[in-house]
């Protein structure tokens, strides 16, 4: 009876932290505007040095 | 069966689940070298010296999910309209798949709406002063 009480607490807490890491693996933003950028500037060929705004929150300038 | 031996096989869990985040953080790039994207990078990069044209007399602007659209067609002579149309769409498709295609290269493909929006921003981001954009709401607003 011992052993089965512990086993489901067990069971529990693994879940929980299952949960945890489940959430970790999270959509990784930065790496994909590197992505993005990488390809725009391939496809439009764009020059190198071009500044790029690196402030993905900033709105597009006018 | 004993307490001892579960616990052990809980631990030995344990140490697995630790190490499962550190393995995600490792793989912090985007996958994009695979030769479906470079295909793709290829087909749009022809298509966009076709394109450039457009986006400068405003026929044609990118829309807020990552797309484009015709957004004047008087800015195109009308023997044109059908072949801009045609670009569009083509060129649609292309940036369909390139989003679809990296979320599935990284084993992720409920990523792909992130993906596409994450293009939507860098892509009016790039653009050329002039070309036209769509702002959250919709509407056209030129860069």
């Amino acid at each position: 009876m011992r052993i089965s009480n512990i086993t489901w607490a067990g069971l529990l807490l693994a879940l929980t932290l299952q949960a945890c890491v489940t959430i970790n693996i999270y959509f990784p933003a930065a790496a994909a505007e590197k992505a993005a950028d990488k390809i725009i500037d391939e496809v439009w060929q764009l020059k190198e040095g071009q500044p790029a705004n690196t402030d993905p929150a900033a709105a597009p300038a006018k | 069966m004993n307490i001892k031996q579960t616990l052990t096989g809980f631990y030995l869990f344990l140490a697995v689940l630790m190490v499962a985040p550190i393995t995600a953080l490792a793989a912090a790039d985007l996958e994009v070298n695979t030769p479906a994207i470079s295909t793709l990078k290829n087909s749009m990069q022809t298509r966009h010296g076709q394109l450039a044209a457009h986006y400068g007399s405003g026929a044609v602007g990118l829309t807020r999910d990552g797309l484009i659209a015709v957004r004047d067609a008087n800015a195109v002579l009308l023997a044109q309209r059908q072949g801009v149309n045609s670009l569009v769409s083509a060129e649609n498709g292309d940036r369909n798949a390139l989003y679809k295609e990296i979320a599935t290269a990284n084993g992720h493909p409920e990523w792909e709406a992130e993906v596409r929006s994450t293009f939507a921003q860098r892509w009016v981001q790039k653009a050329q002063g002039g070309w036209w954009y769509q702002d959250a709401s919709g509407g056209w607003k030129q860069k």
